[in-house]
């Protein structure tokens, strides 16, 4: 389903772990023109904060490569937000998906896709060994005001 | 993300404030490592109170640091635990295996 973006912002990072608070930051103050709770701009934090942690630890393990973070505004109130690598890309996303599932040994816990599932409304992963991973993630913003 | 800590009484307390990322997480799970294995505790407070950002980076800094315990025979506790590092927290059914105290 394509919807209507209202605004968006783009940027482009090298894969350092420097710029996962940059690039959390980023799109954090970006959000905020929706006038979310304190509570929608962790969970939006958070999950930015574990696509671009993946696009620099599994994406590109031991080369620094290019990520490009989009944050876009629909009709209605929906964030979309897109990480994007073009890093080594994963076999088997169904796979990759499922809790606990990690190929980061004792350093990673797994459980990266599925807070970015639990805190977005949705998540769509395309990815192809040796091209790269899209990460798409959407939330609707509740609008404040009246009853609330 | 600042570490500090207190040694009492073979009681460990180590006390974070920052955002706990994978940025942070590497250093960090060392200097765990370190301090407990120069304190040897019987028992360790993780206190989250002044982290003001967690995402699943902090989980593996929770499990390593409660396999850290269950090799010294000792216990682990979270306690502090700020409202959105819980649902970090949460989400990934962690208050399973460690204990939580708020
Ligand atoms: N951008 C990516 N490029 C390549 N592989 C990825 C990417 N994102 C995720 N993966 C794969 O999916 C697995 C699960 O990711 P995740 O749920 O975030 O857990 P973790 O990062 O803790 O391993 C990773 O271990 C990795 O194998
Ligand atoms: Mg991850």
């Amino acid at each position: 389903m394509r919807q209507k973006s209202t605004n968006y912002i783009t940027f482009e990072c090298l894969s350092r772990s420097a710029n996962e608070a940059f690039a959390r930051g980023a799109v954090a103050c970006f959000a905020a023109q929706l006038d979310p709770t304190l509570e929608e701009l962790g969970d939006i934090k958070t999950a930015v904060s574990e696509a671009v942690t993946n696009a620099i630890v599994h994406a590109y393990p031991d080369t620094l490569g290019r990520i490009v973070v989009k944050a876009q505004i629909l009709e209605g109130g929906v964030l979309e937000i897109t990480v994007r690598d073009w890093g080594r890309g994963i076999q088997d996303v169904e796979k990759a998906r499922e809790p606990l599932f990690t190929t980061g040994g004792e350093e990673r816990s797994g459980m990266g896709f599925t807070i970015m599932e639990s805190f977005m409304d949705k998540l769509t992963v395309r990815s192809q060994p040796g091209k790269g991973t899209k990460v798409t993630m959407r939330r609707r913003v509740q609008p404040r005001g009246r009853g609330r | 993300m600042e570490m500090r800590y207190r040694a009492e009484n073979r009681l460990l307390t180590i006390s974070l404030a920052g955002e706990l990322d994978h940025h942070a997480a590497k250093g960090l799970m060392d200097s765990i490592d370190r301090c407990m294995e120069q304190n040897l505790p019987a028992r360790t407070l993780l206190d989250l109170g002044g982290v003001t950002f967690m995402d699943s980076s902090g989980i593996a800094v929770v499990m390593r640091a409660k396999r850290r315990m269950d090799a010294l025979s000792g216990s682990l506790a979270v306690v502090n635990i700020p409202k959105q590092a819980s649902r970090v927290l949460e989400t990934a059914g962690l208050d399973r295996y460690v204990d939580m105290l708020v």
